[in-house]
This record gives C-alpha cells, structure tokens and sequence, in this order.
C-alpha cells in the first residue's frame, strides 16, 4: 500500500540523501562523510586514550548510530553498495516524492521504496487519486485514457513513466505528475 | 636484472647445466625453443647470459631469430631487463614489443608509448591510487582513458587488447575504441567507471573480432537491456563475457541467442537480472563453459526448475570456477554440488543473506578448491571445515559482512580461524582476511605454517585494536610474519601497532613491493625503518598515522625507485610537501584537498598546515594538465 506520511521536508531530505547503490546516484555512502580525526590522536598504549580512541569505533555498550570513519573499513565501494541495497530494501528506508495532479486541489506524497515495479506504483496511484492511466506503449506512451504519469528526473526534464528500467527511474524520479487533457498530447499519446 | 623462466626441452629437471649451455642451446635449438614445454623449466639469471657474453654472440643471428626469442619472454620485467642490456637489444625489443604494463597512467604519457613501442597489441593501464577504492579520491581526480584511446588511434596502432583499472571511461572513448582498431579482440575494465551501457553497444557493434569484454566492479549507467543486441549474428568468437557489475535488467533473449552462438565461450558471468529458468537455459547450451557467474537467487526454486537446473549443471563437466550469487537461497546452492568437486574457484562473497551452515555444506565438498572468496558469516567453525576439506587452497579471502558493525556480531571470524587455515591449508600463499580481533600468538603460528605467504593483508575491523588476550601491540605477530615469510611481496597491517613493527618490516621484508599502513606507528621513525629497509618497496600507502615531514623528506630519491607514495590525514604539512616537490622535480607531488574550496584559499604562508591527502609518483612527463581544482600540484 501506498504511505502517504505528512513527512516533513527534513526528514524527506535526510531520506533522499541516504539513498545509496541505485544506478544513477552519485555520491555514495553518505555516512562516512563524518570524518573522525582517529589519527590526530594516535599515541597510544594508556588505557584511557585507548578508551578515546575506541569510543569513535566500536562501544560496548549500544548506542545511537555510531559516526563512520571515512573509507573503513577498506572494503571497495562496489561491494559496500551492493550491501547497501539490499539493507535499503529490507529495511525501508523510503524516498518520497510528491505526486500531484492536474486538477487536484493539492499534492500527495508517496515512497517509491515499497514498490517493486511499474505495476505496483500505477495502480497505487490510481487509488490515491481515483483516475485510470490506460494502457503503456513502448513507442504510443499510454493509449485508453485521459491520464499520463510523468516525472521529473534528475535533470529536470519530464518523463514519461515506464519508459527505463524500474530500478533506474528509482534513483531519477524527484517528482511525479499526472498530467491530464490537451497537455497529454504533447508526450505523444494516442488516445 | 630479472630471472626468466625458459622452457628448455630437457629430460631431466634436476640437472644442473650450465647457463651459458642452457642459452646456446635455446638459440640453436631451433623453433621448438620457445613453445611451452611443460615437462620441464629450467631458471636462467639474464646476469649469466650477459656474463657469458651470450647477447654479443646474439647479435650475429638476424633480428627475427632474436626477436622470436624475446617473444617466448612474457613478464614484463624480464622484457624490461632484457632491453637494458645493449642499444641493439633495446632496439630490437622495443620494435617486438607487444604487450606494454603502465601501473601508473600518468607516469608517461601516450605519444611516448606509442614512439617507443609502435608495435603494441596490448596494454595494460592503471588509473586512480588504491586508496580510491575506499572513496577517499574525489571521483573527478583523474585516470581518463581518453587520451589514450586517441593517441593510439591517431597512430594507427594496432590494438588487440586493453585492460583498465580504476579509470575513468566514457562512452566516447569506447565509441571511439571501437571503431579505430580492427582487429581489437579483448576489453578488460576493472573499478572503471564513466560510462554506460551505450558504450558497451558500440563495443559489441562494432568490434568484429570480439573474444572478450570482461566487467569486473564498474559503475556503470545501465540504460537498457538492449546492448547485448548489439552483437551482430556475425559474432561467434566470443570466449568471455562478464557483465555481473550491470545493475538494470538484462534482454534474456538476446543473451541466449548469444550464448548459444558463441562455441568458444569458456567464461560468462551474467548479472542479478538473469533468473534461474534463463540461467538454466545457458548453461545447457554452454556446457563446454568453465567459469561461470550467477546471478541473483533469493526464492527456493520449484521442483521441476530445480530438476531442470540440476541437469543442466551436471552437463557443465569443465567448470572450475563459480561466482555471482548475490543473493543464494540454500536450495539453489545445491544444485551446483554434483561440479563442486571440480572448482577451483568460488567467490560467494556476496551471498550476504545465506547463512553460514550452507556456505560450509557446499564448500567441505570443493576438495579442489584453491581460491575461495566468502563472507566472515562462515565463522571460524566454517572455517575449520575449509582447512579439513580444502587442502589444495591457495588464495583466501574473508570479507566482513556487518559493514557498519551494527550487530554485536558473533557470526564474524577471529584469530581462531586464521590459526585453523594455517594449519591445514599449507599451500595458502594469499590471504585477505577481515577480523574483528587478533592475537600475537595467533600470528606467530599462522607464520610458523605458513612461511610461503606473498600476499599477507590483514583487516581487524576497530583501527588500534590491541592483542585481545595481552592488550598489547600486534608489532610481535607481524613481525614474526614479515620473518618467517621471505618471499612476501604485499603486507596490509591493522590493530595497535607502533614504531617496532616497521623496524621489523625493514629489517626482514626484503621482497616487499607494496604496504599499507592504517592507524599505526608512533613516530617518523616508523615510515623512515620502512623507507631505509625495504629496497624493493614500490607503493607506500598510510593513513591516519603519525609521520610527518622528517619522514617524507629523509630520502627523496627513494622515491624514484617506487611507483607512488599516499599519505592521508598524516602529520606531514604544506611546507614539506613543497621542499619536496622542489628537490625532486621528476615527481608529481598531489595536494589532493577536503573540497573545492580549500584549493589554494588556505594562507600561502601557512605551511604548517597540514595536508590532507598526499599523494606523489615518479613520472617522466612532468605535471598532468587534467587535474581538477580540488586537487594542487606542487
């Protein structure tokens, strides 16, 4: 189902910013930008600088998310990523993006993480805003109805939902709209 | 000089002839003399051909005769030596050159390459420092092929083969590579990145005489499936393709049309995107294939596609090496158990969410394995049972699977599994091991067992972590293995550590060519032991340890005799970095800052500051001109 949350826009933020591993993304892990100064203070062998030192590391007992060190352990980006997306998905970390529609009276917000595919992300819009989105066409675009999801990708250009894989158009779409009416025929839609 | 391996028809492989013997009778053998003849191989020192004035005699015989003998030469530091005896030899060996190894693209550059060696088939280049690998190199650092792929075109060289890694590629430049060189057969493209799938289409279109594009860990754009239908009918010479690094979806039809037209092919490795019906239909149509990577198989397969997949396995009786699972069900996994005593190589190191009793049911099978990659989720149990099954092991690998240590992980490995490998794999001479602790002891005795190992690189996953046991430094275990190992060329060294360990390093770690230091040492004394002792030291990398200018500037011409030197959040400062940049102008001497605003902002007087990233190389062209700003060059 769909997750409307009324989120705000610094936790929409921070979501966004932690997406990692989807083709497209530029930065990767995000978290290790916290850079720790471990070898600043690096002399050793006392038991209390040892403390020091182990408190930016691992503690003993749990505690909130621990700040990374740049680029430990020394594992290749590839393989940290692939990692990455897989807790990402397990764990629903979301992306939100708003969703409007021509004509609707204000705006929706919905987490493209819990879909899988294109199916799933239409007829949840369909729910949300009660419309139908016709038939996609590789070539026609969607062909049976009024309405035609678009999206704004990274480039801010409009797009036409369903045209990439689904996986590219995760990391790409910043926002959606459902377009409707004489505008449709612009994105060459046979209706 | 080097040591070349020539293989001599000889009965005998203990007898003892003479090198001066040996030599004439490779060059008067006849052509025979240069096809590998694996019955035998007989060591010659090029110092006993040159003291035996063996090259003068040489020189009678026409070039083609002693070019044919340059061309049984395949290492490239033989190929080095060899041109270093004479000018003519030089000459010769310049003009037979075929395949050329730069470690560092911005060492020299293309139009000196091509100008010394016109005759290349195959180059190999290396890109951005290893530490970009752990993101600590802005991405817009460097390594661009471009300029390669242009000079080589423009001078006509007749490529055949190109391995990059850690550069950056574009979809132009491969359009371009595609298109200038006819014979082109081989693409090797290892933590590359820059392009997308529209650059592997121009690839497969247009390059005729294919025999491999191999991806091995790219980040790469992937806009379609539709490259793979890029390869006209016409291409049957395919012997290796790896796409597994391709994130989006794969056109399984034209994959198998591929597949099925391509009879040479010893080597595929597909992506996540390829399901278990489509990889059962390849393998059945490949079955002559003999490294295979899978793809990503979360669900427990039905029966009848299990039964399907179990048939198809069995028919693949050459497969040795296995790779991919990005994600295993148990069951799955099974169906590879009637090959695994075949294998010589498994990576299951990305079957992160398989647990550690199906990894260990599969392996204790694998009686041939000599390299295995896998997860610290196999445990030190698990890896118990590999030093009992696998007794031909050669290489180890053991990442972590807790990347960011969140669990108060028991399901990680220890000094204990270590200890058991040594034990039982004495054949080990490559190991990479993540731990979340070590010991002294542990280490003394994996060196005891272990005194073949060339590659020794040790990750204890907390920086300055102690002896577990004694809470001491880790400078006794990795001493004894610096020791007892003498022919170790690469060392990785972690936990607590200080100045001691180094002295050990430089005192025994004569065949050392590449190190690299973590959270360690104490004082410049560390880095100078191993600067003053290790004479073969070639890539020096630190961070986040104490060593400063002292260190950096004791020696400058050291680094004439080394690739490159990093140093990251070290104590070395501006000031050093420019008094060296000054005393040694045959290097290039990096300021690599945290953004692009530091660039020169910070006080040109203020050269206590220190520098961030520091990273140097010898290069005979001087200063590159494709620096982006945040990167400083002295």
């Amino acid at each position: 189902m769909e997750k409307v949350g009324v989120c705000d826009d610094f936790v929409n933020l921070k979501a966004t910013e932690l997406r990692l591993g989807l083709p497209g993304t530029e930065d990767g892990c995000e978290e290790e930008k916290e850079k720790i100064t471990c070898g600043k203070s690096n002399k050793r062998a006392l038991p209390e600088t040892e403390k020091e030192i182990e408190s930016t590391g691992k503690t003993e007992t749990a505690s909130p998310p621990k700040a990374q060190i740049i680029g430990w352990p020394p594992v290749r980006s590839y393989r940290k990523n692939s990692f990455q997306t897989k807790k990402n998905e397990s764990e629903g970390q979301g992306m939100y993006v708003k969703v409007s529609m021509d004509g609707a009276p204000y705006l929706r917000k919905i987490d493209l993480t819990v879909y899988k595919q294109y199916l799933e992300l239409m007829k949840s819009l369909e729910n949300m805003f009660k419309f139908s989105v016709g038939e996609y066409f590789e070539r026609e675009g969607y062909k049976g109805s009024d309405f035609v999801p678009t999206y704004e990708d990274k480039d801010g250009d409009w797009m036409l939902v369903g045209d990439v894989p689904w996986e590219m158009f995760v990391s790409s779409c910043k926002r959606l709209r459902i377009m409707k009416g004489s505008e449709v025929k612009g994105l060459g839609c046979g209706v | 000089m080097g040591w070349a391996f020539y293989n001599v028809p000889c009965s005998d492989t203990n007898t003892s002839l003479h090198p001066f013997s040996l030599a004439k009778g490779l060059v008067t053998s006849g052509r025979n003399t240069c096809t590998p003849y694996h019955s035998s191989t007989v060591k010659i020192p090029f110092v006993a051909i040159l003291r035996t004035n063996l090259h003068q005699e040489m020189n009678y015989f026409p070039d083609e005769v002693i070019e044919h003998i340059f061309d049984s030469i395949a290492s490239h530091r033989d190929r080095n030596s060899i041109s270093l005896v004479s000018k003519s030899w030089h000459k010769i060996e310049r003009c037979c050159r075929r395949r050329v190894f730069i470690g560092n693209c911005y060492a020299i550059s293309p139009e000196r390459l091509i100008g010394r060696f016109p005759c290349l088939k195959s180059l190999t280049l290396k890109g951005k420092p290893h530490f970009a690998d752990f993101n600590l190199v802005p991405h817009e650092w460097g390594g661009f092929v471009h300029p390669w792929i242009d000079a080589l075109a423009r001078a006509r060289v007749g490529l055949e083969e190109l391995r990059l890694k850690r550069m950056v590629v574009s979809d132009e430049s491969l359009e371009l590579l595609s298109r200038s060189f006819a014979n082109f057969k081989s693409l090797v493209l290892v933590s590359c990145e820059g392009f997308t799938t529209d650059g592997l289409a121009s690839i497969a279109a247009n390059c005729r005489h294919l025999r491999e594009l191999d991806l091995q860990e790219n980040e790469i754009d992937d806009h379609r499936g539709q490259w793979l239908n890029c390869f006209p009918d016409s291409c049957t010479t395919l012997t290796s393709l790896n796409f597994a690094c391709l994130k989006g979806e794969t056109n399984l039809s034209a994959l198998e049309r591929l597949v099925a037209r391509s009879p040479s092919l010893k080597s595929l490795k597909v992506n996540r995107a390829v399901p278990l019906d489509a990889l059962t239909r390849l393998m059945s149509c490949a079955p002559q294939l003999v490294d295979l990577g899978v793809g990503s198989y979360e669900n427990e397969p039905d029966t009848e596609s299990f039964a399907k997949l179990l048939a198809a396995i069995k028919k693949c009786t050459s497969l040795r090496s296995l790779s991919g699972f990005s994600e295993v069900a148990p069951l799955c996994l099974t169906a590879f158990y009637p090959i695994c005593q075949n294998l010589t190589y498994l990576n299951l190191s990305y079957a992160a969410e398989i647990h550690g009793n199906h990894l260990v049911k599969f392996i204790q099978f694998c009686k041939r394995l000599q390299r295995l990659w896998i997860l610290d989720s196999i445990g030190d149990k698990g890896l118990e049972v590999v030093a009992s099954a696998c007794k031909e092991l050669q290489e180890l690998r053991v990442f972590p699977s807790d990347l960011h240590d969140e669990e108060d992980n028991n399901a990680a490995v220890t000094e204990v599994g270590l200890v058991a490998i040594s034990a039982g794999c004495r054949k080990l001479h490559s190991i990479l091991y993540f731990c979340k602790q070590m010991t002294n002891a542990a280490l003394i005795t994996v060196a005891k067992n272990c005194p073949n190992f060339i590659r020794f690189r040790l990750c204890i996953l907390e920086p300055n972590k102690p002896d577990h046991v004694t809470s001491q430094s880790l400078d006794e275990g990795f001493g004894a293995v610096v020791q007892a190992c003498k022919g170790l060329r690469r060392l990785s060294v972690s936990g607590l550590l200080t100045d001691k360990v180094f002295l050990y390093i430089g005192m025994y770690a004569e065949q050392l060519e590449m190190l690299s230091i973590a959270f360690a040492g104490d004082t410049d004394k560390g880095m100078l032991y191993v600067l003053n002792g290790c004479k073969k030291l070639r890539k020096l990398e630190i961070r986040d340890s104490p060593f400063g200018n002292a260190a950096l500037l004791a020696d400058v011409d050291k680094y004439e005799t080394m690739r490159s030197l990093w140093m990251s959040s070290c104590d070395v400062t501006l000031g050093g970095c420019k008094r060296l940049a000054r005393d040694a102008p045959w290097l290039n001497v990096e300021i690599i800052n945290e953004n692009e605003d530091n660039g020169m902002e910070r006080n040109e007087e203020d050269e206590r500051e220190k520098v961030d990233r520091l990273y140097l190389y010898r290069t005979v062209v001087g200063t590159r001109n494709d620096a982006p700003s945040c990167v400083t060059i002295l």
